[in-house]
């Protein structure tokens, strides 16, 4: 048997076994969406790192494991969060952790957003609900090389203005970064002074120089087969159109096939993928 | 504003913009300049719709009275796009109201008068009726969309 370096026996670690980490801080965003910032809970020291788009799967002792995109800076160390909707049995004991309280960690996986690529293009990015929670490193990483891309637009959509996430930093954006920022609700009171309507709709208001525009989506599906349908009647080639795929999935590494359909898994093959390899999905009523 | 002004305004809206240059003409007799501060209405349910709006700049935020959950708004319309149909449809009368948001650069388009013209002239009817018929339908769309609440749950 051959032996194993002292060095490389980290690289060996079972892809299954989590990393203990604790919540440093829990913020809410909206009514049933919080942000969890996790630190380190075990002797493993080396820093998390990750590229915009991958995810996380998050185990909670005794209750079981849920896929997360990163939400975070991938450029800033020591800030792993993640953006969380609460809507079952993992999401809501995650919502009701306190500072300190750990859990398991494996990650991270998956595709990511293609932010080389898009050097030299205008971006388009183009989110609904929690759907801008995987598009936030991208954007990050974007803001920290802002001069070699074109221009910058985020077409957001939400239920109402107050199920919008990153409030605040949704504004700043626009003022720091030089981004486009469109942000639309579903419905509204007289409050509300902004869009209202689905996000495909806000196509109406922006120009694009297709051809050299790169678009990288994420929302619920029917939100996506929408807005896909009018990038392509803007003219974006569909190998410039990037879509982050967030169905249900186990083991996040391509074992179970919990996630599989046809010859792709989500969990390995993405959750980011070039259009062209799924868009036969989105003829699909259900898989 | 001069009638060559107003044909090019109507010349730079995408709803009316490609028309030819004869209806374009019959659109300008019909046609005028608004200007709406914010939080001014440009139209009220109920009220006889005897026009309707081509934005410009600015938006409008589609009003309903929903009983006692009071007033919502349901949808924006911005530059390029159109606000109202009512001006075609019997009885003639606005099924919303329609406020200023930002303020709004429109040209407001006489319904009577224009309906005349449909009726006198069936192949810019047609024409009018095909450009609006595609507004329905992409608003039929948006609103399909907006009742499937596709936010609510992931
Ligand atoms: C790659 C990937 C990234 C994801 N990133 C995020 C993220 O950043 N933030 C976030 O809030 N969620 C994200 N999700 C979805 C998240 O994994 C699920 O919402 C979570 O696993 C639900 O677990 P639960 O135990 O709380 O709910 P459960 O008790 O398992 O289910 C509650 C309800 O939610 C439905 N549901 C569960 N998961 C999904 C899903 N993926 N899509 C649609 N409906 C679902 C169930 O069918 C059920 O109706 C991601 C999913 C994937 C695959």
């Amino acid at each position: 048997m051959n032996q194993t370096a002292v060095g490389e026996v980290e690289k060996l670690v079972d892809p299954m076994l989590p990393q203990l980490m604790s919540i440093r801080k829990t913020v809410w965003e909206t009514d049933d969406t919080f942000t969890i910032q996790l630190e380190k809970a075990d002797h493993y020291d080396a820093e998390f790192t990750f590229l915009p788009g991958q995810f996380n799967m998050l185990y909670v002792f005794g209750m079981g494991e849920s896929a997360l995109s990163i939400s975070s800076d991938p450029l800033k160390p020591g800030t792993l969060a993640h953006t969380i909707h609460r809507v079952g049995t993992v999401t809501t004991a995650l919502s009701q952790m306190k500072r300190g309280d750990v859990i398991g960690v494996r990650g991270p996986y998956g595709t990511n957003w293609p932010i080389e690529k898009a050097n030299g293009l205008d971006v388009c990015i183009v989110a609904g609900g929690i759907g801008l929670a995987p598009l936030r490193p991208a954007l990050y990483s974007l803001f920290r090389r802002r001069r070699d891309y074109g221009r910058i637009l985020l077409l957001y959509g939400a239920r109402s203005p107050l199920d919008l996430l990153y409030r605040v930093e949704l504004e700043q954006w626009s003022k720091l970064y030089d981004v486009e920022v469109l942000v639309t609700v579903d419905r509204s009171d007289s409050t509300w002074k902004g869009y209202i309507g689905v996000v495909p709709s806000l196509f109406m208001y922006i120009k694009l120089d297709a051809r050299a525009t790169i678009a990288m989506v994420c929302g619920p599906e029917v939100m996506m087969q929408y807005t896909i349908a009018e990038i392509l009647r803007r003219g974006i080639p569909p190998e410039q159109i990037y879509l982050s795929m967030e169905r249900n999935m186990n083991c996040a590494v391509g074992f179970c096939g919990h996630c599989q359909y046809g010859p792709k898994f989500i969990c390995k093959d993405g959750p980011v993928f070039g259009y062209p390899h799924i868009s036969h999905l989105f003829e699909k009523k259900e898989i | 504003m001069q009638k060559e002004d107003l044909t090019d305004v109507l010349r730079k809206h995408p709803f009316v913009g490609d028309l030819e240059k004869q209806y374009l003409q019959l659109l300008v007799g019909c046609a005028k300049n608004v200007h709406f501060q914010e939080g001014e209405y440009l139209c009220h349910e109920g009220e006889a719709a005897d026009s309707f709006f081509l934005i410009r700049t600015g938006r409008v935020a589609v009003e309903i009275h929903a009983g006692h959950k009071g007033k919502r708004r349901i949808q924006t319309v911005g530059p390029g796009e159109v606000l109202g149909w009512s001006w075609l449809i019997s009885p003639y009368r606005w099924h919303f109201d329609g406020c200023a948001v930002a303020e709004v650069r429109a040209l407001t388009l006489d319904g009577k008068c224009l309906r005349t013209k449909c009726d006198k002239d069936h192949d810019f009817g047609y024409e009018m009726l095909k450009r609006l018929s595609h507004v329905f339908q992409s608003r039929m769309e948006a609103t399909r969309l907006q009742l499937l609440d596709v936010y609510g749950t992931r």
